[in-house]
């Protein structure tokens, strides 16, 4: 699914990523973990397609439309409500049956009932909620997450874990976390980046 | 057709944004009924057509200018800019779209402009009236590409301008020259011209803005 050979990244004179190897099958789950500022979130931005590599090659079988991508930011908008939202990602990503796949992710991560209020008035949590969401709901077939758990309560981090352990096989995970220990029983392979 | 859905569902976007933030229109709206109650009051006598009609289109052009500012403030505020690169359509429908609800605030702006100046100044003539609708393209979809090339940068404020405004003295040159000549169908056909080629290079080059 994913394959990166002597991967690096420069930001001006800084190198941020340094010759990483990588090969991450279909239906792998590679957990990637690091002290902050080792790159974790520069090669998951570069394995999702939203960066560039300076230096090395990276072949991704998916396309755009069957990557999930969650950041540190959740990509949604304030203004907006959780249901516009995800009508319009559902829109972009030309989902058929949308109004039931929006209403299937909400009804999964709790939301339903909060479907109606603007993101402005959400907790951090809910806000990492509606995030996921949005990574889950055209279903893609490459999942890059960059701390998820992020902001998350018990019950959302259980949330999680279980929609993890549904997918665990049927998709693809890169995954970066500070708390390898909570997905360690889905990992296939790990990777530790150095600062 | 898919592509004019996505456009669409992207303008909808912006225009729910600005009926909910309402940051934009508001304050283009009160900067061009400023500039012309200041330059009623200012002005000694009665200024000629010829002096005002410049006058009404340095307001346009600066009203626009306000509202280009903000195009890309809630991408780049709340980051979602990389949701929408993500999405598997094409990223000029984000330019076709930020385009279209920025000429909706200008052209709301507008609405309220062209009758101020008749008030205080002078008529405002079909051919005006036609060069403004042309000239509105041209800023909005120079401007909004110029805005998202700005937006990436720390000085955006400063640089939108300083990109702007040498790529708009053309707009400017056909839309006094259409509104001041009797015969205003060449300068017509030039901002026509203008719109139909920016318009152009705008859709072919905006993923290069957007993608890094």
């Amino acid at each position: 699914m994913l394959t990166a050979r002597r991967l690096g990244k420069r930001y001006g004179e800084k190198r941020v990523l340094r010759r990483i190897d990588l090969v991450l099958p279909r239906g792998g789950f590679l957990v990637v973990t690091g002290p902050n500022g080792a790159g974790k979130t520069t090669l998951l931005r570069i394995c999702a397609g939203l960066a560039q590599p300076t230096e090395g090659t990276i072949e991704r079988e998916a396309t755009r439309a069957q990557v999930g991508y969650l950041g540190h930011d959740p990509l949604v908008y304030r203004e907006l409500t959780a249901l516009e939202n995800l009508e319009l990602y559902g829109r972009l990503y030309r989902l058929p049956e949308r109004r039931e796949r929006v209403g299937m992710v909400l009804e999964r991560f709790g939301l339903w009932e909060a479907r109606h209020e603007r993101v402005a008035s959400y907790s951090r949590g809910m806000t990492q909620r509606l995030a996921l969401c949005r990574v889950l709901l055209h279903d893609p077939e490459l999942l890059v997450l960059d701390e998820p758990y992020s902001a998350l309560d018990e019950a959302g981090a259980e949330l999680l874990d279980a929609q993890l352990a549904e997918l665990r096989g049927e998709r693809t995970f890169l995954l970066a976390t500070h708390d390898p220990a909570r997905v360690e029983p889905l990992a296939s392979a790990a990777l530790a980046l150095a600062s | 057709m898919s592509y004019v859905r996505d456009v669409g569902a992207l303008a909808r976007k912006d225009l729910l944004l600005e009926l909910r933030a309402r940051d934009t229109l508001p304050a283009m709206l009160l900067f061009v009924a400023a500039v012309f109650v200041v330059f009623h009051f200012a002005l000694p006598g009665t200024p000629s057509r010829l002096e005002t009609t410049g006058l009404l289109w340095v307001a346009i052009l600066f009203t626009a200018l306000l509202g280009l500012g903000r195009a890309f403030v809630p991408e780049r505020e709340q980051r979602t800019l990389d949701g929408l690169v993500l999405a598997p359509c094409d990223r000029s429908a984000i330019w076709l779209a930020k385009s279209l609800a920025t000429l909706a605030f200008l052209a709301a702006a507008e609405v309220v402009a062209l009758p101020l100046y008749a008030l205080f100044f002078h008529s405002v003539a079909g051919a005006t009236v036609l060069a403004v609708v042309l000239a509105d393209l041209g800023i909005c979809g120079v401007g909004t590409f110029l805005g998202a090339m700005a937006v990436a940068t720390r000085a955006r404020d400063l640089l939108l301008p300083l990109l702007f405004l040498p790529l708009a003295v053309p707009i400017v040159v056909g839309a006094v020259g259409a509104s001041v000549v009797a015969s205003p169908g060449r300068y017509l056909g030039f901002l026509g011209l203008y719109d139909l080629l920016f318009a152009v290079v705008c859709w072919a080059s905006f993923e290069y803005v957007v993608a890094e």
